[in-house]
């Protein structure tokens, strides 16, 4: 659906800082799809996220969108506020989600229908049982405080609060930017099981970047690892079925290995 | 009641109106300030040239025999235009906020001075304007109370419903766009709006409202003035923080009700220090020391750290007899 062809970015390119913060990346992004993202820090993850979102321009290669017709379109050069319509992303800070100065059901109204909003009132007592149900869905509670400020709310109600609201506009893609690592264990347990049930109650596809291995591989259908700008492993989903903790380290350490021999003979 | 009393009254029933005038039409440009600085996070200074453009058009447009409702309405445009240029210079150019206002502002000053026909104060006191029609139909209708009671109620119509468009444009689906973007623009960009057109709506909008409350000063002035818009951000400034410190609430109603209620209260005390300060040694030069000292005030009261600051230095007892751990100081 989304596919990353020849992805590449250097930071103050032609200067002694020079920083390749991603190389060669390509990949295919289906319908359908989890995705899980592991890789050490710096390893290329939060740019490669915000190449897809449109935050930073690629220095080279091109994003393609495919629509529901299967035409392809170049979206390499749209900006973030354009893609975020059928792009959606949640951060590691639960506060970047909402609007911590306003009420809850403004919030949800703002965050109900993505584009351009009008000068039309729509948020009416329809609507407010409509965010009622579904904040239901959380079963925490916030149904019976849509009048309240958000920023009254925990990170973890927040962080939910902001999955509720990116999953009802059904994106086609969602990215989660280890979208827990902020949070308590109890909560982070909380949105984690969330974001398993929308996957599938929604159909949606999405990629999640996570510190965590384990969560790496409870979740998902399909694994990458990162690093140094690179994805170096591509997991499908029956491979990944069978892969433990430790297959997963000891890949990472041959692949590794592997490119440190290779240097080392260059050197020779 | 001797005379002594009776003058007394008197002058203490003008000043009452001659507060809510000014707070009424001040108020407008509050109104303005609020949109930009609290609604948008924006800190625009556009609003000092603004200001006195509204003024300066208004009249220009009146000594060219413009009706004054017209004259109005290209004021307000006048102030869309300069919060435009202001807007442009921020996000095309990407220049600070503060710079970006600062600049408009200076070039502003030139460009009234030439919509005044290079004139720094034209004087329209023998047009008729809105406001002077109306103090003269209070003069033959009601002779035993003060005309100026007429514009009192004049301006809280014109202000009522200026408030309730806002008021209602801020309920809107846009409305609370604009709302959210100042607390949060990632989420406005990550609801796929540009977030730069939805902020140069909103700076376009507090600066036409300036405008308008320039034109409105002018009118009860009487003569619109160049240098009038020295300090007004300032003012509003300090009319905001003072209802805010009266009204607490997220309802968005409210908050522009404390807006006006700020207004009135900044200009109270103005009016206050003008008539009583020379008691203790004050002119009419210091206005804008007390001003400045006021809105000092007002930011140290209302922030939270200083009522916890407040509380952990007056209640407590000093831990290890007498000295002040280092990390204390300042919070």
């Amino acid at each position: 659906m989304i596919t990353l062809e020849d992805i590449g970015i250097v930071f103050d390119a032609h200067t002694p800082d020079e920083n390749i913060a991603l190389k060669n990346i390509n990949l295919k992004i289906n319908k359908g799809d989890f995705i899980t993202v592991i890789g050490s820090n710096g390893a290329g993850k939060s740019t490669l996220y915000d190449v897809i979102a449109g935050r930073k321009q690629p220095t080279s290669g091109r994003i393609m969108l495919e629509d529901e017709n299967g035409k392809e379109r170049d979206i390499t050069h749209d900006p973030e506020y354009k893609r975020a319509l059928y792009i959606g992303r949640i951060f590691q800070n639960p506060l970047l989600g909402t609007a911590g100065k306003m009420r809850l059901e403004d919030n949800m109204m703002i965050c109900s229908r993505k584009g351009w909003k009008g000068l039309r009132i729509s948020l009416n007592n329809r609507m407010r049982a409509y965010f009622r149900e579904q904040l239901s869905v959380l079963n925490m509670g916030l149904e019976n405080r849509l009048n309240d400020n958000v920023n009254l709310l925990s990170g973890g109600q927040r962080q939910a609060l902001t999955l509720l609201m990116a999953v009802m506009s059904k994106p086609a893609l969602l990215l989660l930017d280890e979208h827990t690592a902020a949070l308590d264990p109890a909560n982070a347990k909380i949105v984690m099981d969330l974001t398993r049930k929308f996957a599938k109650d929604y159909g949606l596809t999405v990629m999640m970047v996570t510190h965590n291995m384990q969560h790496a591989l409870d979740y998902g259908t399909r694994l990458l690892m990162m690093d140094a700008g690179e994805i170096i492993l591509d997991i499908s989903e029956a491979e990944k079925a069978k892969l433990t903790m430790d297959d997963l380290v000891k890949r990472f350490k041959e692949i590794k290995q592997h490119g440190l021999v290779n240097d080392q003979m260059l050197l020779q | 009641m001797c005379y002594c009393q009776k003058l007394h009254k008197q002058m203490e029933l003008g000043m009452v109106q001659g507060i809510l005038i000014e707070g009424l039409v001040y108020g407008i440009m509050v109104l303005g300030v609020f949109m930009e600085f609290r609604i948008l996070n924006f800190c625009d200074m556009t609003v000092d040239g603004s200001f006195p453009m509204g003024a300066c058009i208004l009249a220009a447009c009146l000594t060219a025999g413009l009706p004054p409702s017209a004259a109005l309405v290209i004021a307000f445009a006048g102030g869309l235009i300069a919060g435009l240029v202001t807007s442009l210079i921020y996000t095309k150019l990407r220049i600070p906020d503060l710079l970006a206002g600062i600049l408009t502002m200076t070039m502003l000053y030139s460009i009234n001075l030439r919509i005044m026909s290079n004139k720094a104060n034209v004087s329209f006191l023998k047009i008729p304007t809105v406001f002077s029609n109306i103090t003269k139909y209070m003069e033959t209708a009601v002779p035993q109370i003060s005309p100026d009671w007429g514009l009192v109620v004049f301006l809280l119509l014109t202000v009522a419903v200026l408030k309730g468009l806002l008021d209602l444009f801020f309920h809107t689906d846009f409305g609370l766009t604009m709302g959210a973007l100042g607390a949060n623009e990632q989420m406005i960009v990550s609801q796929g709006v540009n977030p730069q057109t939805v902020r140069t709506i909103g700076i376009c909008l507090g600066n036409g409202l300036a405008a308008l409350a320039g034109a409105f000063g002018a009118m009860y002035n009487g003569f619109a003035d160049v240098g009038s818009g020295t300090g007004v951000v300032v003012s509003g400034l300090a009319s905001l923080m003072l209802g805010e410190f009266v009204l607490r609430s997220n309802h968005i109603g409210l908050q522009t009700l404390r807006v006006l209620i700020g207004s009135i209260i900044y200009r109270g005390l103005m009016f206050f220090g003008r008539s009583y300060g020379y008691k203790i040694g004050l002119t009419s030069n210091d206005l804008k020391l007390i001003t400045g000292l006021l809105i000092i005030l007002c930011l140290a009261l209302s922030n939270a750290n200083f009522f916890a600051y407040m509380k952990e230095h007056t209640t407590r007892p000093p831990k290890n007899g007498c000295c002040k751990s280092p990390a204390g100081g300042r919070a």
